[in-house]
């Protein structure tokens, strides 16, 4: 068994936007003798839009309260976010501690006041990055009872998961471990040249209608490939692209049904997993072209 | 004419990461590189100039870094190795602190005075409060329209349990100790912003 500290992250909780991808995260560690030790009493990163509200130091003393609860609880052990703001904002704020010594001060004289301190030295990393690093390609396209073949996926990086820091040492405009992972399911990764853009972000919230148009190229792109489904890792593409469908076909006239997934659907439908195990009831837009594989 | 570089000092001095405008070469490969780029008054590129040639209300009473999705495309693309999102972020949040934030801009009021304010009151996302407040922040009227609006994503959230009903969350077991550690965050973080 291999464990890990555990950020979930505010969209990850019970009734959250991105439930479906906590639980079936979840059942895909239970696949792989994962055990996943929750932070006790984490709070919000802040996300992308917290600067607003927060500056630097503020903004940064949410994550480095994380950090220091990590610490203090599981001691040295990786902390591992599935949400791609939540691994943002704990590689950068690590990396302002670790190169700019007034922050690092500052930061541990805000923590003083929550009786907590952070030197820096834990490492952050995204699930994915475990699932590569730590288990392989081989180990996970050998959990697959049930491959899903001729299912045809648009693999959706996204952006936060993508830049800045990139995963595992791939490319920034042509990633290709999100590929990867779904042809080791057994389905097919389609062309899909908007792997990398934004959805919007943030934005999906304040300027909806800007964001749906990035919304809509997406969807675009991946019906003009013929994908049934689209696959990503973060919570906010998985969001935007698939809540805000019905109003992308009434803004352009559109007709897009196409169910947005997260990878840890696709790993525990393929390796074996029920349909509800793999999170695929909580779909707003159905995910029934899937069925033919529970 | 002389250039005034106050303007420009301040912000090197005050804003997050205001410093390296210093470093832009005015290549516009973060600008084209944009998904908002479109609907930028003025583009990074053009802002960063602007900075230097003093127009302080016309950079901080712009739209422009409000259109920011943190998408880091302009980070990875910069030739020179800048971290322009994050300079965004501080001429946005500089905006914010100088009161230049032209009162409906409204990325601006949802991520402070909303995102913000909605993490800080109990230490976590509740995402019903946040979606509600959103709505109503033009009053009720405009509100119901709204909610009517995205009646359907919000029925499909509730049915997939992806959707807390109640607008209401409690606050997370150290509160105490979180606000204590925000004030004194908040205070450093005012020396810095007023260039003390």
């Amino acid at each position: 068994m291999k464990e890990y500290t555990f950020y979930t992250g505010c969209s990850s909780e019970k009734r959250a936007s991105a439930y479906n991808m906590e639980h079936s995260i979840q059942s895909m560690c239970a696949i792989l003798d994962i055990k996943l030790n929750e932070i006790d009493d984490w709070n919000c990163c802040s996300a992308s839009i917290g600067y607003a509200g927060g500056g630097q130091l503020p903004r940064m003393a949410l994550t480095a309260r994380n950090f220091a609860l990590a610490q203090k609880q599981q001691g040295s052990k990786d902390v591992v976010a599935t949400c791609a703001a939540c691994w943002l904002a704990l590689r950068e704020t690590n990396e302002r501690i670790h190169e700019e010594p007034e922050v690092k001060s500052d930061l541990n004289v805000a923590l003083k006041e929550a009786g907590l301190s952070y030197d820096g030295s834990l490492k952050s990393r995204h699930m994915v990055e475990v699932l590569i690093e730590d288990f392989g390609w081989d180990v996970l396209k050998s959990k697959v009872k049930k491959p899903l073949k001729g299912l045809k996926v648009a693999g959706y990086v996204g952006c936060q998961t993508n830049r800045p820091f990139g995963v595992c040492g791939d490319s920034f405009e042509n990633p290709t471990y999100l590929d990867k992972m779904i042809e080791a399911t057994g389905a097919t990764a389609v062309p899909f040249a908007k792997k990398v853009a934004c959805c919007g972000g943030a934005l999906a919230f304040s300027e909806n209608e800007k964001s749906c148009a990035l919304v809509k190229d997406i969807l675009q792109d991946a019906a003009a490939n013929g994908a049934e489904a689209i696959v990503t890792p973060c919570p906010v593409c998985q969001l935007n692209v698939e809540v805000y469908q019905g109003k992308v076909n009434k803004l352009f006239g559109t007709n897009f049904n196409i169910p947005v997934l997260y990878y840890s659907q696709l790993f525990v439908l393929s390796w074996g997993g029920s349909w509800k195990e793999a999170a695929l009831d909580q779909q707003v837009v159905s995910a029934d072209a899937l069925k033919r594989f529970a | 004419m002389a250039y005034d570089l106050s303007f420009a000092k301040e912000v090197y001095k005050n804003a997050e990461m205001g410093h390296w405008i210093k470093m832009c070469m005015q290549c516009g490969v973060c600008s084209g590189s944009c998904p908002l780029g479109p609907h930028w008054e003025f583009g990074p590129r053009q802002l960063f100039q602007m900075v230097r040639s003093g127009k302080m209300d016309e950079v901080l009473q712009s739209d422009s870094m409000w259109m920011c999705t943190s998408c880091y495309n302009c980070i990875v693309r910069c030739p020179r190795g800048l971290p322009i999102t994050h300079i965004v972020h501080g001429l946005a949040r500089y905006a914010v602190v100088k009161g230049k934030v032209k009162p409906n801009q409204v990325t601006a009021r949802f991520a402070k005075n909303i995102f913000w304010e909605n993490i800080v009151s109990t230490g976590r996302v509740g995402e019903a409060a946040l979606t509600m407040k959103l709505y109503f922040v033009d009053g009720l009227a405009q509100g119901i329209q709204n909610g009517l609006e995205m009646k359907d994503s919000a029925l499909g959230m509730l049915k997939t349990g992806r959707l807390n009903p109640l607008p209401f969350r409690s606050k997370i077991k150290g509160f105490a100790g979180f606000e204590a550690m925000l004030k004194k965050a908040r205070e450093l973080e005012e020396k810095r912003e007023k260039g003390a």
